[in-house]
């Protein structure tokens, strides 16, 4: 076991190195340039000096290869560099917005958590009653319905009747709990329903596939009670596809809810990469998108090992 | 007279589990928007047989025809759609779901796949443990492992096993597992359903064998469910024949295997090659015409007669009950 976590590790370097030079050269190939949209931006006549010495001092006027093993090299020493744009240190630029980014994707998870495995498991026990239409009806709505349309909907309900507005600045959970739940909780349950939908329908189909087993029959005829069987032999064996389902949907949404950040008026990551992109941020682009693949493969290699220790058939030599 | 009513009497004071006119009819559902029933499988159509306490009662038919339905029906693992089934004169239809928990103590299953049937996520001593715990026959935890140990000891496998998960058994192995399962809470009556079919013609020959010796040693009283005739005729001392849900013939296992009444069993039998191929070549065999009908839109009257050798037009009409057309030898057909 030892040694599989230990390959699974190793294994990282390569996946990231990939995405490294994917982004990297991908982002070359873009049209548009950081220092034309600079001083686009200021409105005035830009003299051909002054662009090449911006273009120098970013280093970009090195050719692409020396620029790619530069960045390497510092991600090597974990040094991520300056965003081009802001000049700001890229490591402080992320660092203040992935709290508020993780803390609504563990949220939103609980919140998911919490209403699809009661959900999907209690519509597969009745399966074809009311209850379980009702289910599949809510699930289907939080697949169809787009979060920040649900996310308007209910900030309009606020504001009517509770005359609450998203605050305009984020507030750590460790300076005020209550200032910062009171910010997050809402989006965390647009973002976590619609993430419901998903693992809601795959409890109850797992569900469903699990107690038409027979070592339920099984469970059954030795006489136990009907809790019992529930919890200890369907449930176990059929959160193991939930799991991967949750573990997944938590990744992506680390990486960032542009929408939904936009309006809660929320300064994640997502909206961070959104102007990076449309900043042509070199840097701060290959950075963000770097840490999004590290979290992905890392919570898929999370997920890997909670399901070998919850199912003993998967042994990793 | 009055011989057959004492024969009948004593049969019934012996009977460890009395079936009387079970019916499991399952819904057959369709419909696009609105599921509506639009037919009934008759899985098990008015059965009534007994079983005598020590004995082993084969239970033998094609595969469909509702075996393994009335196994679980006995043991209520199925709902009965109709009909009583007595065990040790209690109706175990009309229990709650309390009671009938309790008396899951006394009467257990071992089923036909030993693969699916054993929890994944449970290593054997679990898997064999839990009913013991369950029922609260044992309270200490060491008591419960070695009793674990004792029931691994007596279906032959080693006692270390307790520790393994069930994918690291092989099929006989795991069937083994299943016995002892079914043997912790020192059952009285054990449903053995189709217990060899899913193994090696070597490892069914050990399975019987230590269900034969288990019987002899904690006096079990077996229903045995299959479809291997020969397996069936040697562990069986009464045998039920079967078809499409309907009990075809009842006898003694010589009985039954020497003289034949029923047409259907008469065909079933003769289907069982003989291993001297001189005597193959010459016997005479019984083949059927036509396929099994399904059991949605069972055939009217005797539901054999579109396939019989020997029916006439009036089987089509009545539904031949079964009659004790020798003593102990019961037979559903009105042409015998």
């Amino acid at each position: 076991m030892r040694q599989y976590i230990l390959k699974r590790v190793l294994l990282m370097i390569p996946t990231l190195l990939g995405v490294a030079v994917l982004v990297f050269f991908l982002l070359r190939v873009l049209p548009g340039d950081i220092v034309e949209l600079k001083y686009a931006g200021t409105g005035t006549y830009a003299p051909k000096q002054a662009i090449e010495r911006e273009r120098a001092q970013l280093g970009l006027d090195k050719p692409l290869w020396q620029q790619f093993l530069s960045w390497i090299w510092g991600i090597v020493r974990f040094d991520f560099g300056q965003s081009m744009w802001t000049g700001r240190p890229i490591t402080h630029e992320i660092a203040i917005r992935l709290e508020l980014s993780v803390e609504l994707a563990l949220m939103a998870t609980l919140v998911a958590v919490l209403i699809s495995i009661p959900l999907g498991t209690l519509a597969a026990l009745r399966q074809d009653s009311w209850v379980d239409y009702f289910v599949r009806v809510f699930s289907i709505a939080g697949l169809a319905i787009p979060s920040f349309w649900l996310g308007i909907l209910m900030i309009l309900v606020f504001i009517i009747y509770f005359r609450w507005l998203p605050p305009l600045t984020f507030t750590s959970f460790w300076v005020n709990p209550k200032a910062n739940l009171m910010q997050l909780v809402w989006p965390a349950l647009a973002v976590g329903y619609r993430y419901s939908a998903v693992a809601t329908r795959m409890t109850r189909s797992a569900v469903l596939e699990v107690l038409r087993e027979d070592y339920i029959r099984t469970a059954r005829a030795k006489g136990l009670w009907e809790k019992v069987i529930l919890v200890r032999h369907a449930l176990k064996n059929a959160l193991l596809p939930v799991i991967t389902v949750i573990g997944l949907e938590f990744a992506f949404l680390v990486g960032g809810l542009v929408v939904t950040e936009q309006v809660f008026n929320l300064n994640g990551i997502g909206k961070l990469f959104v102007e990076a992109i449309s900043q042509r941020d070199y840097t701060m682009v290959q950075s963000l998108v770097l840490l999004t693949s590290f979290v992905f493969i890392f919570v898929n290699f999370v997920v890997d090992l909670i399901n070998a220790w919850l199912d003993p058939r998967i042994r990793y030599q | 007279m009055s011989r057959t009513q004492n024969s009948k009497l004593k049969t019934q004071n012996s009977a460890i589990v009395e079936v009387r006119g079970l019916k499991k009819y399952f819904p057959v559902f369709s419909g696009l928007f609105t599921q509506r029933v639009v037919g009934w499988v008759k899985a098990v159509d008015d059965v009534s047989f007994s079983i005598r306490r020590g004995e082993t009662l084969g239970l033998v038919g094609e595969s469909g025809c509702g075996k393994t339905t009335t196994g679980r029906c006995i043991l209520q693992l199925e709902r009965v759609t109709e009909g009583e089934i007595l065990f040790e004169g209690q109706d175990l239809t009309r229990l709650g779901d309390a009671e009938l928990r309790l008396l899951r103590r006394h009467m257990q299953i071992v089923f036909q796949d030993p693969y699916s049937s054993l929890n994944p996520r449970m290593t054997i001593g679990q898997i064999i443990g839990e009913p013991i715990w369950v029922h609260r026959l044992l309270r200490d935890r060491g008591e419960c492992r070695d009793r674990v140990e004792e029931l691994l000891t007596l279906v032959g496998l080693n006692p270390l096993m307790a520790q393994r998960y069930p994918h690291e058994l092989s099929g006989g192995q795991r069937q083994r597992v299943g016995i002892a399962r079914a043997l912790a809470l020192e059952a009285r009556f054990v449903v053995c359903d189709e217990p060899v079919s899913a193994l090696d013609v070597s490892i069914q020959a050990q399975i019987i064998n230590l269900l034969e010796e288990l019987q002899g040693r904690f006096s079990l009283t077996y229903l045995f469910i299959a479809h291997d005739l020969s397996v069936v005729r040697h562990i069986s001392d009464r045998i039920v024949v079967m078809y499409l849900g309907r009990v075809a013939e009842i006898a003694d296992r010589v009985e039954l295997y020497e003289s034949p009444l029923h047409p259907y069993t008469q065909a079933l039998l003769s289907a069982v090659p003989v291993p001297d191929p001189a005597v193959e070549a010459q016997r005479e065999r019984v083949v059927l015409k036509g396929e099994v009908p399904s059991p949605m839109n069972p055939p009217s009257g005797c539901v054999f007669h579109p396939r019989c050798p020997i029916a006439v037009e009036e089987c089509g009409q009545i539904v031949p009950q079964l009659r004790e057309i020798r003593p102990d030898h019961w037979v559903a057909c009105s042409r015998v």
